[in-house]
């Protein structure tokens, strides 16, 4: 009883007693998430340089294969669950993308918006993005 | 399968002492978890640096664009060079939990060569770059590209220094727990690196080459 240990640390595989009987071996779980990343990883690649796709749709197609990527790490690698024991890692982890998101997807719309908003033409007075 | 699992999560561990009736964390708990805020903080900041790099990335000032000076094929071996780096940082984990230290040693090795390797094609590809006169100081887009990608840089620069400290440490305190959780928090550093860096290549290299 004294020796119930509730959460886990980030990068620890999860120590509930119930989970660890049928779970994977920590070799077999790095050598799963190092297939998947290497395969997401040559997918990547290879969309960027195909012919094949429709180009308008390439860069969301590479956005959601880094956010399956970003996954695979997560879970496989630094050990990530939705177990009871992960909670504060999860919370933490949210509040990171949270700001993550409002910090990149914020300075793009502000600043698209504000190209937009430029008078006489991009090539006058859009002097930040002179190309 | 995990599905099943999650569902009766709850009837289960309510059996069990909650979180207030177990008492404080353990240290491991508590340092990881610590460590894993600085590294969450750590990605904002490379959030702020990406968010530039995309505001920036066709500012080109009449100089070299992404698709003239990027190299696909050195950004996959450096890809490989990373993750296969991430994975033996595992592997490294797992022989410390089971307390091997000649594989501890093996596994730090090839961490520290394949982080190495990383380091060494980036920074060929940044001399190049800059004997061609596409320096940092060339446009915005480059002063933003050298900002972004030599941020991370430094970050596994510092991984690597941190790496071989941590191997004195073990060969002159052995497998102590406060070692251990040092040991934890590199492997967290590491893995998180890794993470930024499949934006960087995804962001930077390959969306700039799309046309």
């Amino acid at each position: 009883m004294t020796d119930t240990r509730y959460d886990s640390a980030p990068g620890d595989a999860s120590n509930l007693p119930d989970v660890e009987e049928d779970a994977p071996s920590g070799m077999l779980v790095y050598t799963i998430g190092l297939v998947l990343a290497v395969g997401l990883t040559a997918m990547s690649f290879w969309v960027a340089n195909t012919s094949l796709l429709w180009v308008g749709g390439i860069s969301l197609g590479l956005t959601v294969l880094a956010i399956a990527q970003m996954g695979i790490h997560l879970v496989f690698f630094l050990h990530v669950t939705t177990g009871p024991d992960n909670t504060n890692n999860v919370m933490a982890l949210a509040f990171g993308v949270l700001i993550v998101a409002l910090v990149v997807v914020g300075s793009l719309v502000i600043m698209a918006d504000l190209n937009d908003n430029m008078m006489p033409g991009p090539e006058l007075m859009n002097l930040q993005m002179q190309r | 399968m995990t599905m099943a699992v999650a569902v009766d999560d709850g009837g289960r561990y309510e059996a069990q002492s909650s979180a207030s009736e177990a008492g404080p964390a353990t240290k491991r708990v508590v340092v990881g978890y610590g460590f894993w805020i600085f590294l969450l903080s750590d990605i904002v900041m490379f959030s702020a640096f990406f968010a530039a790099y995309a505001v920036l990335a066709h500012a080109t000032a009449g100089g070299p664009t992404g698709m003239q000076l990027f190299n696909q094929r050195s950004v996959a071996i450096e890809t490989g060079c990373l993750l296969a780096s991430s994975y033996t940082c595992g592997l490294m984990s797992m022989a410390i939990g089971s307390r091997r230290y000649g594989a501890t040693y093996l596994a730090a090795l090839v961490t520290f060569a394949l982080g190495a390797a990383f380091l060494a094609l980036e920074l060929k590809e940044f001399a190049g770059m800059i004997a061609i006169g596409a320096g940092p100081q060339r446009s915005a887009f480059l002063s933003s590209f050298f900002t972004l990608v030599g941020c991370h840089g430094l970050h596994v620069t510092a991984g690597l220094v941190w790496l071989v400290v941590m191997m004195a440490q073990v060969a002159i305190k052995g497998l102590s727990a406060t070692v251990e959780r040092r040991l934890l928090c590199f492997s967290l550093f590491w893995h998180a690196l890794d993470i930024v860096w499949v934006w960087l290549f995804t962001v930077v290299y390959l969306m700039g080459v799309l046309s």
